[in-house]
């Protein structure tokens, strides 16, 4: 199964990630017509930075999730069909256990402050938006067995190089 | 059937089978691996006018203000001034290229002649110049003075302006204070007002966006236009073809291409002069086609065929049979030298500011014009020495055009009709409803358009619904390959109102026939033409050009030419239609003052709709609301 890998050197911060998965949780889904109806939807990815290296984050789908463990209303739940972690907005009561739980900060607030906001993993795209928006390819959709073999090529050619 | 996605141009479509077939990329490949582009330069809320940027503003939440405090507004607004500067800025140099050599006829110091005294002398009584007793030289050397105090003058109202702008319009700028002094002053005056720290506010910088359409309007388009018909001679309707079989494998092929036409009408009298050079060589002559500006420049008064526009010049190279291509500024694509290495012919550039990384650069100077064009022409027949076994695919692919529709041309036609009155058929025809009003369209190819269809679906909607369509640049040639500048689409596409009018004009004018549905009245610096023959309807209307029952459009708008024109249009009152956005729909305030307010205040306004159907429908209701106001 394919998942959102991330390659934080080919980042250049330029946060048409976040832009992108904005644009896919409004209600045009479309950049123009969103700015132009004033809509104001929100990105569920973060670029973070340290001045060195950037890092595009968004909600793992963990296979144990502790955010999951951690909420009490039953609004975020672990698909097992899916794999994806969702977010039920309507059962959740704004106390931010997961958002304390989740090691990675994936979990924002929706704009009113009231619930939780986080990656769905774009349901209606075969590509999710952000991955598609990358222009480096610093988040791409893949499958982690391509991923990993594409690292220990990688490791490979710089083995060698030392070598 | 993807290449029909890309382009409605049959030529292209083929190229482009050959293109991909041999794996070199094109525009379009390019585009496609831009994808996707950036949301916030599309949306023009990012900004790189100081170090400590770049800087962009969040369109749905923080930040929404640059590291300095500039909003959204204030950068969409600089940002866009800084596009209308740029667009100016490369008609305002075109023209001083004209004025120059203009002086330098003047001193006798090249090898140029004054082919159109007529309008040397009327150009010189306009600008105040006293004509009487002088020769050719001395109007010359006064009205080059003259125009050299328009671009280059510090102080007091630009000359060219208040000799051809309408006093009616005159006085709206002023009172709006956006009457330009010399052009250069202005341009600079923009670089310094959107640098950091200087304008912040959006209003301020909206007009200073009106004086560079003014400025481009009078010290590019009118100054550019009227100096090269004095130096080249006056467009006459000539007849040609367009599109890419006109070039022809059997002949030595130069292909014109840019926008200025000094050097290209020194490489057309070098062609015929070395003619025989070429059949030593074994061709049939030599055979001149033009691309983009360049190649309208010399269609308009040498019949010159064009061989496409803007999104096709790579194509043509494709061909194989384009020997030599000599461009010299605006609209080249730097991918034309690798397109010629992996087909054939040399490319050549030939003005200090546009080289191309392997292209030869052979320099163009006034002085020495005639040497260089010899050279140049030269090195083609070097060349086609060489084109060998070069395989070459030229597509069966050229219509038949009308072209050279200058304002004299045009009047010269409905004189034929009225001699003592010659507006007063057209006027008529207007007032009567034969003709529902005109709709000028101009400017380029742009990638994310299908090359030509909305130029082409556009114009078709309008003339089937009796509006007269006039063309320059890009546009033209979309329509040209189309069909369209040719009495029989009059024939088969025209309302019956506007078919009567072309159908009486035509006969009267003695090409036994109508005239097209659509008139070429030249390149881009040409819109001059246009903004003189709505000054001059006007004028005879009575009324001010707001409330003509026209529009203006460029339907597949690219360069910021493209921008500074259409922003001139609107200070003339005029409604212009834009097929695409430009980069300013981050900003509110912006797009609102530009689609709407703007109209309080000038009288014109922009209008962005990329579908055909819907544009055409846009603008004819716009037509037809001004016809209700005028009473018609
Ligand atoms: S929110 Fe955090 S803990 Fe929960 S699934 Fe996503 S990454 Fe894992
Ligand atoms: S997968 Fe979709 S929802 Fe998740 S971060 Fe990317 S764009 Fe946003
Ligand atoms: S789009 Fe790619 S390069 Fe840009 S910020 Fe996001 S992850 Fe980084
Ligand atoms: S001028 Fe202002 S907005 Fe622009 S880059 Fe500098 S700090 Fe950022």
């Amino acid at each position: 199964m394919k998942q959102i890998l991330i390659t934080p050197k080919l980042c250049l911060g330029c946060r048409s990630c976040e832009l992108a998965c904005a644009v896919e949780h409004s209600l045009s889904k479309e950049l123009f017509a969103a700015v132009i109806k004033k809509e104001q939807p929100t990105a569920r990815i973060f670029v973070e930075t340290d001045g060195v290296i950037n890092l595009p984050l968004q909600c793992r789908h963990c296979q144990d999730p502790a955010c999951v463990n951690a909420c009490m209303s039953g609004a975020l739940q672990r698909k097992p069909t899916t794999g994806m972690v969702v977010a039920d907005q309507n059962k959740c009561v704004g106390c931010w256990m997961c958002v304390m739980a989740c090691p990675f900060g994936a979990i924002a607030q929706d704009p009113e402050y009231k619930v939780i906001n986080k990656c769905d993993r774009c349901p209606d795209l075969d590509q999710p938006a952000c991955t598609v928006a990358c222009p480096t390819g610093a988040v791409k959709f893949v499958e982690v067995s391509r991923f990993s073999q594409e690292r220990r090529k990688q490791y490979l050619t710089s083995f060698a190089e030392e070598e | 059937m993807w290449e029909t996605d890309k382009t409605i141009d049959k030529a292209a479509q083929q190229m482009l089978k050959i293109t991909a077939a041999d794996g070199v990329a094109t525009v379009w490949d390019r585009y496609e691996a831009q994808q996707p582009q950036c949301g916030f330069g599309s949306l023009g809320i990012c900004c790189r006018n100081c170090l400590q940027g770049p800087c962009r503003i969040n369109p749905f939440g923080e930040p929404k203000r640059g590291v300095c405090g500039a909003d959204a507004d204030t950068i969409v607004a600089r940002n866009l001034l800084r596009s209308l500067a740029g667009g100016t800025a490369a008609h305002v140099d075109h023209a001083y290229e004209a004025v120059e050599a203009l002086e330098k006829i003047a001193t006798g110091d090249i090898d140029y002649v004054i082919k159109d005294e007529n309008k040397l002398i009327a150009t010189a009584r306009q600008v105040g110049i006293e004509t009487d007793g002088k020769d050719s030289k001395g109007v010359a050397k006064e009205v080059a003075q003259k125009a050299l105090e328009t671009l280059s003058g510090h102080e007091g109202e630009m000359g060219w302006l208040s000799a051809w702008a309408p006093k009616e319009r005159v006085d709206v700028w002023r009172q709006l204070g956006v009457i330009p002094r010399g052009a250069d002053r202005e341009i600079r005056e923009a670089m310094h007002q959107t640098s950091m720290g200087v304008d912040a506010d959006p209003t301020n910088l909206l007009l200073a966006g009106v004086k560079q359409g003014l400025v481009d309007g009078y010290a590019g388009l009118k100054l550019a236009t009227d100096i090269q018909d004095i130096i080249f001679g006056m467009p006459q309707p000539v007849k040609s073809e367009a599109n890419l079989g006109v070039l022809n494998a059997e002949y030595v092929n130069v292909v014109v291409h840019g926008h200025v036409p000094l050097l290209s009408e020194k490489v057309l009298e070098w062609c015929r002069k070395l003619e025989d050079e070429a059949k030593a060589a074994g061709a049939r002559g030599i055979n001149v086609a033009g691309i983009c500006c360049t190649g309208n420049e010399v269609l308009m008064r040498q019949g010159v065929p064009p061989a496409t526009n803007f999104l096709g010049q790579e194509l043509a190279l494709a061909t194989g049979a384009v020997d030599l291509m000599v461009v010299d500024v605006q609209c080249i694509l730097p991918s034309v030298t690798n397109v010629a290495q992996c087909y054939h012919g040399d490319i050549v550039t030939t003005m200090p500011i546009a080289k191309v990384p392997g292209a030869d650069h052979i320099p163009f100077s006034l002085e020495e014009a005639d040497q260089q064009a010899e050279k140049i022409v030269r090195q083609s027949i070097e060349s086609y020495k060489k084109r060998g076994s070069t395989p070459v695919h030229i597509p069966d692919e050229r219509a038949l055009i009308f072209a050279g529709f200058s304002v004299e041309a045009i009047i010269g036609a409905l004189s034929k009709v009225n001699a003592e009155d010659p507006l007063k058929p057209l006027v008529d025809n207007i007032k009567a409803g034969n003709i529902l009003g005109a709709v000028a369209t101009v400017g380029c190819n742009n990638v994310k358009v299908k090359q030509d269809m909305m130029h082409v679906e556009l114009v078709k909607e309008l003339i089937a619904n009796n509006v007269l369509v006039i063309a320059t640049g890009c546009s033209a040639h979309a329509l040209g390959k189309a069909g369209l500048l040719h009495p029989d689409a009059t024939n088969n596409l025209a309302g019956n109102g506007l078919k009567a009018v072309l159908t009486a004009v035509g006969e009267a004018a003695g090409l036994g026939g109508p005239l097209p549905p659509v008139l070429h009245m030249g390149s881009c610096v040409d819109n001059s033409r246009i903004g003189d023959l709505l000054t001059a309807l006007a004028g005879y209307m009575g009324v001010n050009i707001k409330d003509l029952p026209v529009a203006a459009s460029a339907p597949e708008p690219q360069h910021e030419k493209a921008l500074s024109i259409g922003t001139w249009a609107v200070a003339l009152g005029v409604f212009t239609h834009l097929g695409l956005p430009p980069h300013i729909l981050g900003s509110k305030a912006v797009t609102g003052t530009l689609t709407d307010k703007v109209e309080d205040l000038l009288g014109g306004k922009f209008y962005v709709e990329s579908d055909p159907a819907k544009a055409a429908a846009g603008i004819i209701r716009h037509i037809k609301d001004k016809r209700h106001a005028l009473g018609l």
